[in-house]
């Protein structure tokens, strides 16, 4: 049954995922087509409002500057409302403003897409918070990430010298992506039971006599563009292990096909821009294969359960579930897992701190490779970044200078990837090492030890990564954490967006290399082989070292 | 360059020389430009402090194992740098063959009227000077008036004499080389220290030698890597420091050497100087690595139908009589002409007799004496010791010569040698005297296994495009037979700019060969330029290689040798970077067994001890360069195949090798050094 649930979600992913793939393209491709007659309407004003009526393409500099203007002007917002949230309106359960340092972290962590939690919504944010910061920011990153991932799949399969209009595709990635899904997934979650209210926390008198405050909200909404915008950011502290959040199996496979189907689509939808759908199949095999590879290792990892339990005669039959929701099981809950790590979604339905130790490694690879899928639009960039080092690297082999996709990879090109592969694990390990040596991160670690060190790898993998799951367990509300997570969420997003818009930007007014017989092809089995090794060679082997240090020490150690 | 070069890679004094260089190459400030290199110089240094002042690093009882990873390291850069220095001890040893033709000479300046000697080092361009047989040309220059043979060994190493004379193609001529007969006055063309064997020995030396676009970006990479694994290796301690484990500085610097990518990092230069080198043993002049390794790109080829494919209009096909003149006689007098000719035209005309069953009187010819063909002339022949004379020439020439004497012209002479023109072949005619008996039809041959080197260029994607000045009928027919892409018929130096160009606005990179000075701007554009060494000044002014040979069918084996040179450079750089999996199998586990002894399941190698598995690789790491250096030189084993073939072959090799070597050096090094640790 276990296996079986599994393969039904993936099998429902693989027939959405395609023409998902081919609608975006349509939206993306700017050529007219029949979403424009059905979106005009509502466009038409908006780009009349903000006075793109023209909208030319940019250059790669123009676009960048467009879609960094735009999130600062919504930082700003944002830290204006969290700071003075208690005067504003919906506010029924009276909750105060938010500390500095937190504000901080928390908005470089919607607006970066990470969604890494320091507080938890049910206390430390306002409805009127929830709605206008954390909500639309959900809307606003989702947008900007897949807007800059379309920049640079026009970059690489188009000639000229524009990436297209930021404006546009960012409006477009509103209005014909996450509005209308949202809208159809909010309303599927309200029937199943998810609540969507600004009714005041229910207080309840229990069996007991005792009352307990139960907190409701507009719950729904925020759930579905969580997923959809792989955000991840819950309404709730425990995100969707909360039964308002994720009430029953059905939701929960809803929820992990909406995280999972559009990172899952973006390769096809390139593919239709590289005009070789060929190609897009490379990408999404490649993703798929590691996927499945993480997959399997969580699960019999979890299935076999923690040998120190198993030793003291607890039923291990249905696998470890400690920290999992009896309502999901061990499948759905590892599959979860495994989905909401490799689309850097970040929402979870267990606790991830008590997984197994291999099943805790597969979250953490999934980030630190960031390209098994991958989150809105950089899983993609970071995919097509390693085959252009795959390119690079074995091109050579076939006795001509490296060329992707009929674009020779110069220094210029090298440079610039080198920026954004020396940058993750930069700030992934350095900032890991610093926590160690120095008492205000040290003291915040709740386990000695393996698991210690698992605990701030994985509180930096997933800031870097902007993924934002919590291994939880770890202290991390405070200055030094907040300040310095929320350092690596913003190095994590913008240093590869920039860098990475700048390899296109630098491509795209190449003269393009016609293809013969003598050319490196990348559109079959081979170079998804090719890459598949470059993601391990130069992605993953990297963390070998301190993922021995961390998961696999405590695995070894507790067998 | 004149006696056959030395082959062998390891000739003695290249070696000597190299062992001292690399020495010599250890000072930091050189090691710097080396940046994968210098990292680990930098580790080895540490190591050697730890060393020698156990004490300050409480090393104490560490001092043996520490002094071992100092030697290995140090070696390891010994290593790295024998391999540059030895690419670049071949380059001079060529050098210094160059530089003894370079003696200071003395020149016989024209100064107003008179003649006054000078020494050739205060020529300068614009100079005039007057070279007589047996002198050698004190500058590169042109023939302004004269005509000489020109024995050019020297820069060629091809013994047979050139002729240089005033006007058209042949009038360049290149200092060092010794004129053999006649006298030419020459106008020097280069100032003292910018001469053609000045270049020479430049780029021979590898003075000259710029990173190629290609070298610099894979050197990004590498240094991003480089960095990469210090981020690791640094960060480490104070992460492991917190499960209570105290990692040993030298074991850590010994992490970080052998994940790094040194093996491509201390064979890179030595790969592009071997690159530049092979053209050069091909007597193939490169002007910079950039064009090697562009000539690798090459899409598209334009060769010249004469030279290049064909052998040019000399072989006899026919021998057509005129007038009353019979076939057998005019064959025969065709064949006496040619007895004494040793020109392949002469040659071919006594192999048709002879495929043709023909007779004729040898001793008659042989008894005559030999009148030479003449660029005045234009014909020979012999004259018999009956007084008689037989010549064979050019139809004009032959006309003309003949109308002298006041014999009478056949009518059909001219129908059938405008229709052999025609047809693409060179009518000669043969007379005797006063009479003319018929006509040689020279037809223009392709050379043997020209068909199969345009199947193989076909192969790896390259198009070739033949120019020719024959008609198209003639043109297709060549084509044809030699089985080229595509022709251009009644080409004039302007069309081969404008395929040049279409081709490259198509995005292909254009290779081609030429020699006069009308081919200079097609030369120009192209993006391989091969110019021939008996060429105009203005044509070699412009390629980007010379062919010291003049042989044009050579473009193709350059193309061969800069996809060598980029497949060599990849199959080195994905066999360094797969080797990390097993060095991070024999090292991760060693160094956390004391701490962990659970460690042991990593340790799949099944390596003797912690100690021995952190040598052992970095012994593998070390001698794993020296090993490859005649592979960096010679360069990957290449057959023309397409692309798709060519990658699976070589990622077997050198992926899959590059994976799998490391685990089996290492545990047999470590089978050796467990016997001691």
């Amino acid at each position: 049954m276990d296996i079986l649930q599994i393969v039904i979600v993936i099998g429902v992913l693989m027939l959405i995922a395609k023409p998902l793939g081919d609608y975006l393209y349509h939206v993306f491709s700017n050529e007219p087509n029949l979403t424009d007659r059905v979106f005009r309407w509502v466009e038409k004003p908006i780009f009349a409002l903000i006075g793109v009526k023209q909208r030319t393409g940019m250059s790669w500099k123009r676009y960048a500057f467009s879609f960094i203007a735009i999130n600062i002007v919504l930082v700003a917002i944002s830290y204006a409302v969290l700071r003075l949230q208690s005067g504003l309106p919906l506010n029924p359960s009276d909750i105060g403003n938010m500390e500095p340092t937190l504000v901080m972290n928390t908005i470089i962590s919607f607006i970066t897409n990470t969604n890494l939690q320091h507080y938890s919504g049910e206390t430390g944010l306002t409805y009127f918070s929830q709605m206008a910061v954390i909500m639309m920011m959900m809307f606003a990153s989702a947008a900007t990430g897949f807007s800059v991932a379309v920049a640079f799949v026009r970059g690489i399969t188009s000639k000229g010298k524009s990436l297209g209009n930021f404006f546009e595709d960012f409006v477009k990635a509103h209005t014909r992506i996450f509005l209308p899904l949202s809208t159809i997934i909010t309303l599927v979650l309200v029937a199943l039971q998810v609540p969507q209210t600004l009714d005041l926390t229910l207080t309840i008198t229990t069996l007991q006599g005792s009352t307990q405050q139960i907190a409701i909200g507009p719950v729904a909404s925020l759930e579905s563009i969580k997923h959809l915008g792989t955000n991840g950011g819950g309404f709730f502290g425990v995100n969707s292990a909360h039964p308002f959040e994720n009430p029953n199996p059905l939701t929960n496979v809803i929820e992990i096909l909406s995280m999972w189907a559009l990172p899952a689509s973006l390769p096809f939808m390139y593919g239709r821009f590289a005009k070789s759908r060929k190609q897009g199949w490379v990408i999404f095999s490649a993703m798929m294969i590691l996927f499945l590879v993480f997959l399997t290792v969580a699960y019999t990892a979890e299935k076999n359960g923690n040998p120190a339990l198993n030793d003291l005669g607890i039923d291990a039959s249905q696998g470890s579930m400690e920290g999992k929701e009896v309502r999901f099981g061990m499948a759905q809950s590892v599959l979860f897992t495994a989905v909401t790590t490799a689309a850097t979604t970040g929402t979870v339905n267990n606790m991830h701190d008590t997984l197994t130790p291999l099943g805790g490694l597969v979250p953490l690879a999934e980030m630190m490779l960031n390209v098994v899928f991958g989150g809105k639009g950089v899983g993609l960039m970071n995919m097509l970044m390693y085959a252009i080092l795959a390119v690079f690297i074995c091109g050579l082999m076939v006795g001509r200078t490296p060329e992707f996709l009929g674009r020779k990879i110069e220094p210029r090109e090298m440079k610039l990837i080198a920026v954004a592969i020396l940058a993750h694990p930069f700030i992934i390990l350095a900032p890991t090492a610093a926590a160690f040596l120095i008492d205000l991160g040290k003291g915040s670690i709740s386990n000695s030890g393996f698991h210690g060190i698992t605990q701030v790898l994985y509180e930096y993998t997933s800031s870097a990564a902007n993924n934002g799951s919590g291994f939880e367990g770890l202290a991390d509300n405070t200055p030094f954490w907040n300040i310095s997570t929320g350092l690596v969420m913003f190095f994590g997003r913008y240093i590869s967006m920039i860098a990475m818009l700048a390899v296109v930007g630098s491509l795209v007014r190449k003269q393009w290399v016609p293809e013969t017989i003598g050319t490196f092809r990348t559109d079959n089995a081979l170079f998804t082989f090719l890459l598949i090794g470059t993601v391990i060679l130069i992605g993953a082997l990297t963390f070998l070292p301190v993922v021995v240090l961390g998961p696999i020490a405590e695995h070894l150690t507790i067998r | 360059m004149n006696e056959k070069r030395n082959k062998s890679l390891f000739s003695g004094p290249i070696v000597a020389q190299a062992l001292k260089a690399s020495v010599i190459k250890l000072n930091p400030a050189v090691m710097i430009k080396n940046p994968v290199m210098f990292v680990v110089e930098v580790g080895a240094a540490i190591v050697l402090l730890m060393t020698v002042f156990p004490g300050f690093f409480d090393a104490e009882d560490r001092i043996g194992f520490n002094l071992t990873v100092f030697l290995i390291l140090l070696f390891t850069v010994l290593f790295a740098n024998f391999a540059e220095a030895l690419a670049e001890g071949r380059g001079k040893a060529q050098a210094d063959t160059l530089k003894r033709t370079k003696k200071e000479i003395t020149a016989n300046k024209v100064v107003g009227s008179g003649i006054k000697t000078v020494l050739s080092t205060e020529l300068r361009k614009g100079d005039i000077v007057v070279v007589s047989q047996g002198e050698m040309i004190p500058g590169d220059g042109e023939v302004i008036e004269g005509l000489a043979s020109v024995d050019e060994s020297a820069i060629t190493g091809e013994s047979a004499p050139v002729i240089k004379e005033a006007g058209g193609d042949f009038n360049s001529v290149t200092g060092g080389t010794r004129v053999i007969s006649d006298s030419i006055k020459v106008r020097i063309t280069s100032d003292p220290g910018e001469t053609f064997i000045d270049r020479m020995i430049a780029l021979v030396e590898g003075a000259k030698r710029q990173k190629t676009p290609n070298e610099i970006a894979l050197n990004t990479l590498l240094i991003s890597l480089t960095i990469i694994f210090l981020i690791v290796v640094v960060t480490l301690r104070p992460i492991a420091a917190y499960a209570g484990i105290d990692l040993e500085i030298p074991v850590l610097i010994a992490l970080l050497v052998c994940l790094i990518p040194t093996t491509i990092g201390g064979l890179l230069s030595a790969i592009g100087i071997a690159g530049m080198d092979r053209v050069t043993q091909f007597n193939v002049l490169a002007m910079s690595g950039k064009a090697v390794e562009a000539s690798g790109d090459i899409n598209t080829m334009i060769l010249d139908k004469t030279g290049t494919i064909t052998f040019g209009n000399r072989m006899a096909s026919d021998i057509v009589p005129v007038g009353e003149a019979s076939p057998d006689e005019t064959a025969a007098w065709a064949a006496i002409s040619s007895v004494q000719d040793e020109t392949p035209e002469g040659r071919s005309v006594l192999e048709w007799m002879k495929q043709n069953g023909k007779t004729y009187d040898k001793a008659l010819g042989e008894g005559g004496s030999f009148v030479e063909f003449k660029a005045e002339t234009r014909m020979s022949g012999i004259d018999l010791k009956d007084a008689r004379q037989v010549r064979k020439g050019a139809v004009d020439a032959i006309r003309k010569w003949l109308s002298a004497q006041g014999g009478a012209i056949p009518q059909d002479l001219d129908r059938h040698a405008s229709r052999i023109a025609s047809e693409g072949g060179t009518p000669l005619a043969v007379a005797v005297d006063n009479r003319i008996f018929g006509v040689i039809y020279l037809k223009d041959t392709v050379k043997p296994g020209m068909r199969e080197r345009f199947d193989q260029l076909r192969e790896m994607g390259i198009k070739t495009i033949m120019c020719t000045g024959d008609n198209p009928l003639t043109a297709a027919t060549i084509a044809r037979e030699a089985g080229v892409d595509d022709f251009i018929a009644e080409s004039k130096p302007e069309d081969k700019i404008a395929v040049i160009r279409r081709e490259q606005a198509e995005g292909k990179l254009v290779a081609m060969t030429g020699d006069g000075t009308n081919d200079a701007p097609a030369l120009a554009q192209a993006d391989v330029g091969l110019a021939m060494n008996s060429g105009t000044t203005a044509a070699k002014e412009v390629a980007n290689m010379v062919d010291l040979d003049s042989d044009p069918s050579k473009i193709i084996e350059v193309v061969a040798i800069g996809k060598q040179l980029l497949m060599t450079r990849g199959a080195l750089t994905t066999f360094s970077i797969a080797n990390d999996i097993a060095k991070y199998f024999a090292i991760i586990p060693a160094m956390f067994m004391l701490a962990i002894p659970e460690m042991e399941a990593l340790n799949i190698m099944k390596l003797g001890s912690p100690l021995s598995a952190v040598l052992s690789a970095l012994i593998f790491n070390a001698i794993i360069i020296p090993l490859l250096i005649p592979l960096a030189m010679k360069g990957v084993a290449y057959r023309p195949m397409n692309a798709s073939r060519l990658l699976s072959r070589n990622l077997v090799v050198y992926g899959l090798g590059g994976v799998v070597a490391p685990f089996i050096g290492i545990k047999f090094i470590d089978l050796l050094v467990h016997v001691w640790i």
